[in-house]
């Protein structure tokens, strides 16, 4: 139920596209204009209210040998000792997606005990999509770049290496579909995940897809003519629209897919790609006993202070022998309310 | 515990049934797997509100008329105050990488105990309330509205989550199912739903200075008799000052330490390695406790009861704070203190007086691990030792959920115990350091009405354990937490009969070679040490 939402979703979308060619002026000019202006008010919105919440304590998710005494090897990536260290956690996990190649999947062993293997399926697909994206996207800076930077030129070479069909099947392409299909099928095949899954976990993939797919037609099928779509993305990276003709219906589909997909991103969960830099638990350093992390909102409490706990026990405290600070004549009544004394931070 | 573990092991991990966006919890039919509530005695000290008598099987849970209002504000004002919040509720992308890394999640086999669908509960709502999509398109896009039903599943999972983060170490956006737990705790708190396993430790600890309510009376006897078993185990008489001013040093442990077994003969071993070292210290009972269940409870609490720790340690005029076993006070130490009470700039920066090594990670908190502290003695050879003498026992090692996790103190208490025990086996690998499994019982979750739970949630541990037993002969399981030494007792009774629980420093004073003590033949606990001629073919 839940995937066929997002399916249909995306179908309705890849009918609106195709139907779209009939207005070429809106949906190649104004429909990804919009989508552009949404992705980026959007996303510095997003990411603008994200800064606006303090992070209040060092909550650093410690994974490693901290830094302590110098005999003790420590952990500078999972158990960063300072900011640059940090930083390179960070990185790590943005480049390489670390903690999903610690990821483990639980199997019953004897006895139905539980016993943990490595599973790194995940990594490794989601490693291939986000690349495979990346060279991809690059790929298609020679569409809104006149002359294409020859770092694009460069990519294509190795991306087109194996010259397999005519024009060539870039590797990333394959890769890139590969990865998603994998995605998906992990998500239908794993109960668990089938679960838990919303239509917003689907529906990015199959609009992914759909991209992808679209993409693919266009250049091994449809053949549409690339002078026309590379007059229409100039345009538009120049702000200078013009509508070229012979478009064919393809490349509206697929303009619609993506302008989609980039206005969706910060309404939903792709928004990952920004928060992955803020997020707490990664960004600090475990340093928290070395340098004070300093809270903007630092409560007032109301505590119960050592004057007023030896005013309370202080029968018991005298029989016991205790050492006290105020004589016992001198002192007022004993009380049990607790303190309505604060104390600032 | 009626079920057996055989039954317990039946769990399956693939979940069928109803649509997880359905809220419905029956507690009746779950006993077992709950905590009672907070007694109203206990909200009334503290100021907290809607104290009253009632139950979770009741229909209706007295809650103020307009609950929903000021759980409202109370989400609002939380996605303003931390960032962890917002951005966790914000872009978890469901990859389930978290799934099956929650021990409650594999002893039960029920999908809200996933990680990922743990925060779902309160995602839900906040996508309701707070995004866009979620009020477009409610259910399909997982917005739920939050009706008291929801308000019960809440209370039975967030009392469900030992907040111990190893789903964080796997997540690859380091999302803290610890942190959505505080948030919804707090939530909680706000109309009057808590348990009282949490809150009667609150109230005790703000009156009189430890969860167990202990007057100080108490504390000084206990502290004597304890000191009257290590007379009669040593020869030798210890009297440790109390509430001293001046002393050198101020050492904080959990009651658990001074009051129950085991954790009684972790503070004998501690008092022993100060007495051989003729440390200058003292005890002290206003603050007669480590732990602090105010992080179990709400940020404030935090900040409430730990203040006492950096008062006292003013008030005494020590130079340091030296800190001993525990888990989840080593993370309000290690991550919180200094933020909320500090800076400690009336102390100086910690150096141990044996050694005069400077604990310069330590430099702005000024308060010291005892594991750091007797790795560095033991680093410089400053303790005379009989390693022979734990040679009767066969030791692994627990690592607590928050001395891994918050400190990465992971090393500290293995030097400790190679340093003084022969016989030491690692468990597998996937269940230590900084990926070691809870004892199902933190976070306020450690009572006897929750004990199924509580089984379940220890079996990743159990099996561990018991893995090591039946390959390495391992018959101790020692670990640095007071809560560990309160509820591991009973989960390897259950999931690893044979195994006893130890702390580090029980080891340590085992080893210890004191001036003038009587021949020891048997450890702090009474049982036979091997004399050294069995020793040798162990």
């Amino acid at each position: 139920m839940r995937v066929l939402v997002a399916l249909l979703a995306v179908l309705a979308l890849v009918v609106v596209g195709w139907a779209g060619a009939g207005l070429p002026w809106v949906t190649g000019i104004v429909v990804p204009g919009v989508a552009f202006a949404v992705f980026v008010v959007g996303f510095v919105v997003r990411v603008i209210r994200w800064g606006r919440s303090p992070v209040p304590f060092n909550i650093t998710s410690v994974a490693g040998q901290q830094a302590s005494l110098p005999w003790i090897d420590r952990s500078p990536l999972d158990s960063p000792k300072n900011g640059f260290e940090a930083a390179l956690r960070v990185a790590a996990d943005v480049l390489l997606f670390r903690p999903l190649f610690r990821n483990t999947r639980t199997k019953r062993g004897h006895d139905r005990h539980p016993v943990y293997v490595p599973e790194r399926l995940l990594w490794a697909a989601a490693l291939v999509f986000h690349y495979a994206l990346l060279v991809v996207i690059l790929r298609h800076l020679r569409f809104f770049l006149e002359p294409p930077p020859p770092l694009v030129g460069a990519i294509d070479w190795w991306d087109g290496f194996f010259q397999l069909t005519t024009p060539v099947l870039y590797m990333t392409d394959v890769l890139l579909v590969a990865a998603l299909v994998f995605l998906l099928g992990r998500r239908l095949v794993d109960r668990g995940l089938r679960y838990l899954s919303l239509p917003a976990d689907y529906f990015p993939l199959f609009l992914l897809l759909g991209v992808a797919l679209s993409g693919l037609y266009m250049r091994h099928l449809g053949k549409v003519d690339l002078i026309a779509v590379k007059e229409l993305a100039l345009g538009l990276a120049t702000f200078q629209p013009r509508v070229p003709a012979g478009l064919d219906a393809a490349v509206f589909v697929h303009l619609v897919l993506v302008s989609v997909l980039v206005a969706y991103i910060p309404w939903s969960k792709l928004m990952h790609m920004g928060g992955i830099f803020l997020s707490p638990t990664r960004t600090l350093a475990n340093d928290s006993r070395r340098r004070r992390h300093v809270n903007p909102w630092n409560p007032q409490v109301a505590v119960h202070t050592y004057a007023e706990w030896e005013d309370e026990f202080r029968d018991k405290l005298v029989a016991a022998g205790y050492p006290l600070d105020t004589a016992p004549a001198a002192a007022p009544a004993a009380t049990s309310a607790p303190s309505s004394e604060s104390v600032h931070a | 515990m009626k079920k057996t573990p055989d039954e317990l092991l039946q769990a399956e991990w693939s979940p069928a049934g109803p649509d997880w966006l359905d809220p419905t919890v029956d507690f009746e039919a779950r006993r077992g797997s709950w905590s009672y509530p907070a007694a109203p005695k206990n909200l009334k000290y503290l100021g907290f509100p809607n104290p009253r008598e009632w139950s979770p099987t009741d229909a209706d849970w007295k809650l103020p008329d307009d609950w929903q209002a000021i759980l409202h504000r109370g989400l609002e004002e939380r996605l303003a105050k931390y960032r962890s919040l917002r951005l966790f509720l914000d872009i978890c992308v469901r990859c389930g990488a978290c799934a099956d890394k929650c021990h409650f999640f594999l002893g039960s086999g029920d999908p809200k105990n996933m990680p990922v669908l743990r925060a779902e509960l309160l995602r839900s709502v906040y996508r309701k309330d707070f995004t866009t999509a979620g009020k477009l398109l409610g259910g399909l896009a997982g917005a739920r509205a939050l009706t008291p039903e929801v308000l019960k599943e809440w209370y039975y999972y967030f009392y469900q989550c030992t907040e111990c983060r190893r789903c964080s170490v796997f997540c690859p956006y380091g999302i803290d199912t610890a942190e959505i737990t505080m948030a919804a705790r707090e939530l909680l708190n706000l109309v009057g739903l808590n348990i009282n396993w949490v809150m009667e430790p609150v109230a005790n600890c703000h009156r009189t200075g430890n969860h167990l309510g202990i007057q100080p009376h108490t504390f000084k006897d206990n502290i004597e008799f304890l000191c009257d078993e290590l007379a009669d185990a040593t020869g030798i008489r210890i009297a440790p000052s109390i509430n001293r001013k001046g002393a050198e040093l101020l050492f904080v442990v959990p009651s658990a330490d001074y009051f129950a077994d085991p954790g009684i003969y972790t503070f004998m071993g501690y008092l022993l390695l100060f007495e051989q070292l003729g440390l200058d210290y003292t005890l002290s009972a206003y603050v007669s406790e480590g732990g602090n269940f105010g992080l179990f409870t709400s940020h404030e609490t935090i900040k409430r009861l730990n203040y006492k720790m950096y008062a006292e340690a003013k008030r005494l005029g020590v130079k340091w704070i030296l800190g001993g076993e525990c888990g989840h006070m080593w993370r309000v130490v290690h991550q919180y203190m200094d933020t909320l009470n500090g800076p400690a700039d009336f102390l100086e920066d910690p150096v141990s007086p044996i050694t005069g090594t400077r604990f310069d990670h330590a430099a702005s908190t000024r308060m010291v691990h005892i594991c750091e502290f007797t790795a560095d003695l033991l680093q410089h050879g400053k303790l005379k030792l009989d390693k022979s003498r734990n040679d009767h026992l066969r030791l692994t090692f627990h690592d607590s959920c928050n001395p891994a996790r918050a400190v990465g103190l992971l090393e500290e208490p293995r030097q400790v115990i190679r340093g003084v025990c022969n016989h030491f086996f690692e468990m597998p690998e996937n269940t230590i350091r900084e990926q070691t499994f809870c004892c199902g019982g933190g976070a306020g979750l450690g009572n006897d009405e929750n004990m199924e739970m509580r089984m379940r949630g220890g079996l990743p541990r159990g099996s561990a354990v018991a893995h090591v037993r039946d390959t390495h002969g391992v018959n101790q399981l020692a670990c640095i937490c007071a809560i560990d030494r309160a509820t591991l007792p009973a989960l390897v009774e259950y999931w690893a009969p044979g195994v006893e629980v130890t702390g580090v420093h029980e080891l340590v004073g085992n080893a210890l070679v004191m001036e003038g003590e009587t021949p020891r033949t048997s450890d702090l606990r009474g049982r036979p040490m091997l004399v050294p001629a069995e020793a040798s073919h162990v």
